[in-house]
C-alpha cells in the first residue's frame, strides 16, 4: 500500500490538493477564500495533468541533435492540456474576483451569509 | 465534399466571433444580429438533420485536417442535430420573445453586452451537443457558466447578485469535479477523443484490473455534471436564481443549459463507458435513487412556495429528476424517454416563465400568488399560454409532458424489481403533487373577478412565440412517434 502511494506521490498530493480546494470554495463564506480554494483546485488538476505528462529521462518535444525518435520525448498534449486549463482557471477568477467587488460595492461585506441574511431581512420587511 | 458537412463548424464559429462584435454594438443591434445568429443557427441544424435523415447516419468532422491526438473533432448524428435543433428553436424564441422580459429589467446600456452572452451560451450550447473530446466539452462547460453568471448579474440588483454569486459556486464546483473526471480518465486511458476512449474502456474494463479507477472517473464526472444541472440534492439553488434573474434568463438556464449538461452527459455514458459498464460501475442505481427523491422532494417544495417564479424553478428541479431516472435506469428506452423529456421540458419551461413574467407584470410586478388573481382578465394570453404549459407538466394526454411520462412508465416495464414498482410509484406520486401545484397557480389567475378585462398589450413577438410553443408541445405531443423513431435510429448510432 505504502509502495503504491510512494510511486504515486505527485498523483497522491493532488488528490490532497483537490480535497482541500473543494472544500474551502464549498464551505467557507468569504468570497476570497472561495476564491483561493477555487485555484487551489485548478491547481491541483493541473498538477496531477503534468505528473501525466512528466517522464524521467525523456525532454520536451522539439528536436535536438538529430534526435527524432518520439522515444525520446515526452507527450505534449498534456502540456497543452494545463494550458488550457491555466486559461480557464484565470478568466473564472478574475469573474469570481469582479463579482466579490461588485458584491463588497453593494453589501459592504465579502461574506456570503452575511449577504443572504440581509436580503432574507429585506425580504421580511416587504412583507 | 457537400458544402452542408461544414455548417456546424459555421454555427459554433459564427456566435463565438460575433459575440465579441455585439460587446460594441448598440443594444437594438446587438439584439437584431443575435437574433439573426439564432435563426441561421436554426436553419442549418435542421438543415444538417435533414441531410443525416436521407443519408441515414453520421458523420465526423475533423478540424484542420488534423487526426487524432493532436486535432479535434465534431461528430454529427440525428440525436445530435435533433437536440440541438430544437435548442436553436428555444433560444431564438426565447430572445425573441423575451423581448419584454430582457428590456424592462436590464440597464439599456447593458443590452449589448447581454446579447454578446447570449451569443456566447448559444455556441456553449453547440459545442457540449457536437463535440466529439470531452475536454472541448470541458473548457465550453467553464464558457457557458461564465457567460449564464453573466446574464444573471446584469439584472444588477443585489438580490440578483447574490444569486449569481450562488449559482456561480455551485456551477464551479461541479465543474472543478468535471475537469478532475475527465483528467483522471485521461491519465488511465491516454485519449480524449470519444471513439478512442470507447475502445480504451472497454478494453481495460475487460481486464478486469481497473474498474475502482473507472468508477471513480465516473462518480466525478457524473457527480460534476449533476451539481451543474441541479439534481438533488443540489438543486436549492435554482429557486434563488431563476426566482431573482430576468424571466429569459431564467428561461436559457431551465430551458436549455442545464439540458445541454445533461445531453453531454448522457453521450460520455452512452458513447464513452457504454451502457452495459455504466450499469456494471453501480453509478446507475446512485443516480436513479437520486432522480426519484429529486422528483417528489421539487414537487413538494414546489407546492409549498407562495412565488410563482420559485414554483416554476421547483418545478424544474422535479422535471430533471424525470431526466436523470431515465439515465439511473440505464436502458436504450430510459435513455431515449430521457431525450424526449429533454425535449419536451425545453419547450415547456421557457413558455411557463415567460407567461409567468407577463402576468406578474400586468398584476403590478407582483410574484406572490394572492395579487395574481384574476390575472386572466388582465392578460388572457399568457393566462391560457401558462395553463397550455401546465397541463403538459402535469401530463394531460396529447402534449408532450403526458408522452414523456408514459415513455418512462413503459420503460421500467423491462425490469422486474424495485426500479419498476419505485418508478411508477414515483409517476404517480408526481403527476398527483405537479396537479395540486399547477392547479393551485391556476386557480389564482382564472379566479373570478368584477375588474374589466383590459385590453392586452402584451409584444406581438411574445404572442407569436407563446403560439410557437404551445404548438410545438402539442406537435411533440401528438406526432411524439415520430421523434422517438429518430432518436431511436441515433441512439444506434450514436
Amino acid at each position: 500500500m505504502l509502495e503504491i502511494l510512494l510511486n504515486n506521490r505527485i498523483e497522491c498530493v493532488a488528490v490532497i490538493l483537490f480535497a482541500v480546494g473543494f472544500v474551502t470554495l464549498l464551505v467557507n463564506p468569504n468570497m476570497i477564500k472561495k476564491i483561493i480554494g477555487l485555484n487551489i483546485m485548478d491547481s491541483a488538476c493541473n498538477l496531477f495533468l503534468t505528473s501525466i505528462g512528466f517522464e524521467y529521462g525523456k525532454t520536451a518535444p522539439i528536436v535536438v541533435d538529430g534526435v527524432t525518435s518520439t522515444s525520446a520525448y515526452i507527450n505534449p498534449l498534456p502540456a497543452g492540456l494545463v494550458l488550457t486549463s491555466i486559461v480557464v482557471g484565470v478568466s473564472v477568477t478574475a469573474v469570481m474576483l469582479a463579482l466579490s467587488y461588485k458584491m463588497y460595492e453593494k453589501y459592504h461585506t465579502l461574506n456570503l451569509n452575511e449577504v443572504y441574511r440581509i436580503n432574507h431581512e429585506s425580504e421580511e420587511d416587504e412583507k | 465534399m457537400s458544402f452542408c458537412l461544414n455548417l456546424p463548424l459555421f454555427m459554433i464559429v459564427a456566435p463565438l466571433s460575433f459575440s465579441v462584435i455585439s460587446s460594441v454594438l448598440k443594444g437594438k443591434a446587438a439584439r437584431i444580429l443575435s437574433l439573426v445568429l439564432n435563426a441561421i443557427c436554426l436553419i442549418f441544424n435542421i438543415n444538417i438533420l435533414v441531410y443525416c435523415l436521407i443519408n441515414g447516419g453520421s458523420y465526423t468532422y475533423m478540424m484542420g485536417h488534423f487526426p487524432h491526438p493532436w486535432g479535434n473533432e465534431l461528430k454529427i448524428s440525428l440525436i445530435e442535430t435533433i437536440i440541438s435543433s430544437i435548442f436553436s428553436l428555444v433560444m431564438f424564441s426565447i430572445l425573441l420573445g423575451g423581448k419584454e422580459s430582457i428590456e424592462d429589467v436590464i440597464d439599456h446600456s447593458k443590452l449589448n453586452l447581454y446579447y454578446a452572452l447570449c451569443n456566447l451560451i448559444n455556441a456553449s450550447l453547440l459545442v457540449l451537443v457536437y463535440t466529439n473530446d470531452i475536454f472541448t466539452g470541458y473548457v465550453f462547460v467553464e464558457i457557458c457558466t461564465l457567460a449564464s453568471t453573466g446574464i444573471l448579474v446584469l439584472r444588477g440588483s443585489g438580490k440578483s447578485l447574490a444569486a449569481a454569486i450562488r449559482y456561480m459556486v455551485f456551477a464551479l464546483i461541479g465543474s472543478g469535479l468535471l475537469l478532475f473526471g475527465i483528467v483522471y480518465l485521461y491519465n488511465i486511458t491516454g485519449n480524449l477523443l470519444i471513439p478512442n476512449l470507447k475502445e480504451s474502456i472497454i478494453v481495460l474494463w475487460e481486464t478486469g484490473k481497473y474498474h475502482l479507477p473507472l468508477l471513480t472517473a465516473i462518480l466525478f464526472i457524473t457527480v460534476g455534471i449533476s451539481i451543474k444541472s441541479g439534481l438533488f440534492p443540489f438543486h436549492f439553488w435554482m429557486a434563488d436564481t431563476y426566482g431573482s434573474g430576468s424571466s429569459a434568463s431564467s428561461s436559457i438556464l431551465s430551458g436549455v443549459i442545464s439540458k445541454a449538461y445533461i445531453f453531454f452527459l448522457i453521450k460520455i455514458i452512452c458513447d464513452v463507458f457504454t451502457l452495459e459498464i455504466f450499469n456494471a460501475t453501480g453509478v446507475s442505481t446512485i443516480i436513479f435513487i437520486f432522480a426519484l427523491l429529486g422528483i417528489v422532494v421539487g414537487s413538494y417544495q414546489a407546492i409549498r412556495e407562495n412565488d410563482i417564479f420559485r414554483m416554476c424553478a421547483y418545478s424544474s428541479a422535479a422535471q430533471i429528476g424525470y431526466i436523470y431516472m431515465g439515465i439511473g435506469l440505464g436502458t436504450k428506452e430510459s435513455i431515449v424517454a430521457s431525450l424526449f423529456q429533454i425535449g419536451a421540458h425545453a419547450l415547456t419551461k421557457p413558455a411557463l416563465f415567460l407567461s409567468s413574467y407577463r402576468i406578474s407584470k400586468v398584476s403590478d410586478g407582483a410574484h406572490k400568488f394572492k395579487n395574481l388573481e384574476g390575472a386572466y382578465k388582465r392578460d388572457m394570453f399568457a393566462s391560457i399560454c401558462f395553463s397550455q404549459g401546465a397541463l403538459s407538466m402535469v401530463g394531460i394526454p396529447l402534449t408532450a409532458g403526458f408522452m414523456s411520462k408514459y415513455l418512462f412508465g413503459t420503460s421500467a416495464f423491462v425490469f422486474s424489481d424495485y426500479r419498476l414498482y419505485l418508478t411508477l410509484i414515483v409517476l404517480v406520486i408526481s403527476t398527483i403533487l405537479n396537479t395540486i401545484y399547477f392547479t393551485k397557480t391556476m386557480v389564482r389567475i382564472f379566479t373570478l373577478s368584477n375588474d374589466a378585462i383590459k385590453r392586452n398589450d402584451a409584444s406581438l413577438q411574445y404572442k407569436i412565440i407563446g403560439i410557437v410553443f404551445m404548438l410545438s408541445n402539442f406537435a411533440l405531443g401528438i406526432f411524439a412517434n415520430n421523434f422517438i423513431e429518430i432518436i431511436q435510429r441515433g441512439l444506434e448510432i450514436f
